[in-house]
């Protein structure tokens, strides 16, 4: 290939490049500290992320460069921005609980940089290669950060799951890549539509192509019926990476699914359609049917996360500018309201020793009246409840399915977020109506300040994307604009 | 050979790759089948590559390769976590939790 084809751009790879160097030098910095100082690492990982994010969001429009390997636009701006947020929560809320757990290491910290780098090259990756790359370099270091409380049964226990299934749908995914490659020559994602549409739409190793990616894809989002290793992973890993997987996995794994399947295969979308449309409604009826039994925080969270990953779904069966706008819009919401829920499991855990269990939330508002109310908040906005962020979230998606006449679609999006009141409402049930019984365990210590300021600002950010959406949304349609042809 | 014999040695290793993770019941076992669906994606892109007379596939194969590595790695030391607390390295041992 000569080198103008080649189009050597460092730009387009700086905020990936910038995060892997931070990592790399963090791993360093790791010789030189004494066992009680490594929240230092975790501090200087957030410094760094915070330096990149102004990077990261300023898009390099141009021709993707590096022989087409990789692309950085508005979108992956976009997605490196709610990765990077995510982050930097999830860091600061980490080094508190570390100590907490007494396993203050530092390669805990850089193996969540690592995770962030292979997110950001995923959602800039504009060939198979380049996105196989970046997910495996999320993937492998999720599997450890889930499995890194290794004296926890649980925690190890969720990792091994994670890992397994994660590995499979990789392998899935690879096949789907593989047949991909094989009927249209080449792994460049712009040009698969251009080599492989048309003549392609009926060719039975390009469908299979197809369909096995997006049950690689579906597996990463965790959607009905490839969404198992989800509850137990979320449970087992250490919470902070509980609320990362959640987010900046799932964000990350739509980046690239809106990618691939918006920019490559639009063509064989009247295949792909009921694929999807049967993936989205079963991920949605699922998710919010087996929450409501659930007793652990978390896992009812977790079961929550794969109703929303089925709500989000929607949004690529639509296959118009708003449906991908709205996914994006979904996600950036998603990660705030999210986080803040975490959090506030987290802050429960820390001051009170509890909060793992829905009957812990009990009595709640006259205890921590101000937390009990922004958990409320975050809870109603995951249930969907205007004036929040994720009442604007799904109306963009479902009025973006209604634009795209996917009426039964919407419909069960619109029975689904019914349902999934009946789990949120519970715990603000719990809050505010029941009352604590028997001896509330004592405080355990005034909690770090990393809490507060995580739970006032992603309530701030769910309140302001809820009432003030257009900016946020005018940028997510700005981004999707040359995606969609 | 042409190209369908390799994409059928592909289909017949994935698929005893695929039946091995969801049958066999020790981790170990659970892991090499892992590694049979790994080859059995090169051989098919491997094929392709030839056939194609394109260079992407090849490349492709050694990045896997490389990525099996680490992820077959992360996966033994993972394993060695779990058999550490629990002296237990079957499917079904690992049930503590569930709903």
């Amino acid at each position: 290939m000569p080198i103008e084809t080649l189009n050597v751009n460092l730009l387009s790879i700086l905020p990936m490049a910038l995060v892997a160097i931070l990592a790399l030098s963090m791993l360093v910095l790791d010789f030189f500290l004494k066992k009680g100082d490594k929240g230092a690492i975790g501090y200087l990982s957030i410094i760094g992320l915070l330096i990149v994010l102004p990077i990261a969001s300023n898009a390099i429009e141009g021709a993707p460069a590096f022989g087409g390997m990789v692309i950085a636009d508005a979108f992956s701006a976009f997605f490196n921005c709610i990765f990077i947020l995510a982050a930097v929560f999830a860091l600061y809320l980490s080094v508190d609980y570390l100590k907490r757990i007494n396993s203050e290491t530092g390669e805990y910290y850089y193996i969540v940089l690592f995770a962030v780098a292979g997110m950001m090259v995923m959602s800039s990756a504009n060939d198979l290669i380049a996105l196989y790359v970046g997910i495996e370099l999320m993937a492998l270091s999720f599997y450890v950060l889930t499995a890194f409380r290794v004296r926890d049964t649980k925690s190890s226990e969720g990792g091994l799951k994670y890992f397994v299934l994660g590995a499979l749908s990789s392998g899935i995914l690879l096949y789907g890549i593989s047949f991909t490659y094989g009927f249209s020559g080449t792994t460049n994602i712009s040009d698969i539509a251009r080599l492989a549409g048309g003549a392609g739409a009926n060719n039975t190793f390009m469908l299979l192509g197809v369909v096995l990616t997006a049950a690689g894809f579906a597996f990463k989002i965790a959607a009905f019926p490839f969404h198992v290793w989800a509850p137990d992973a979320y449970e087992g890993a250490p919470t902070p990476v509980t609320a990362l997987i959640s987010i900046g996995s799932k964000a990350a794994s739509f980046a690239v699914f809106l990618r691939v399947f918006i920019v490559a295969f639009p063509a064989f979308q009247s295949h792909w359609w009921k694929l999807l449309w049967a993936l989205s409604a079963a991920t949605m009826l699922y998710g919010s049917v087996v929450a409501i039994p659930q007793k652990n925080i978390i896992r009812m969270l977790a079961y929550s996360s794969i109703a929303h990953a089925g709500v989000i779904l929607i949004g690529i069966v639509a296959l118009n500018g708003a449906g991908a706008a709205g996914v994006m819009y979904y996600l950036l919401v998603y990660a705030f309201m999210n986080m803040g829920a975490f959090a506030i499991v987290m802050y429960l855990g820390r001051v009170r020793g509890n909060g793992e269990y829905v009957s812990d939330y009990a009595g709640m508002s006259s205890r921590h009246p101000v937390i009990a109310f922004l958990m409320a908040l975050f809870l109603l906005s995951l249930a969907g409840i205007p004036p929040t962020g994720g009442f604007m979230a799904k109306f963009f998606i479902l009025s973006a399915a209604i634009k795209a006449r996917y009426y039964w679609l919407a419909a069960i999006g619109v029975v689904s977020t019914a349902i999934s009141l009946f789990f949120y409402a519970r715990v603000v049930f719990y809050m505010y109506m029941k009352d604590a019984e028997g001896d509330s365990p004592a405080p355990a210590g005034r909690p770090a300040l990393a809490y507060d300021v995580v739970i006032y600002i992603t309530a701030a950010m769910t309140m302001l994307l809820g009432l003030y959406p257009a900016p946020f949304m005018e940028i997510a349609i700005k981004a999707v604009e040359p995606l969609i042809r | 050979m042409t190209l369908t014999h390799y994409l059928i040695l592909s289909f017949i290793l994935f698929g005893i790759g695929v039946a091995g993770v969801l049958v066999r019941r020790n981790v170990i076992v659970v892991l090499m089948s892992l590694e049979l669906i790994f080859n059995s994606v090169n051989i098919s892109l491997a094929a392709f590559s030839y056939y194609l007379q394109s260079l992407n596939g090849t490349v492709f194969v050694i990045l896997s390769i490389t990525v099996a590595a680490a992820e077959v790695a992360i996966g033994l030391a993972i394993l060695v976590a779990v058999y550490r607390t629990r002296k237990a390295v079957n499917v079904d041992e690992l049930d503590e939790m569930k709903g």
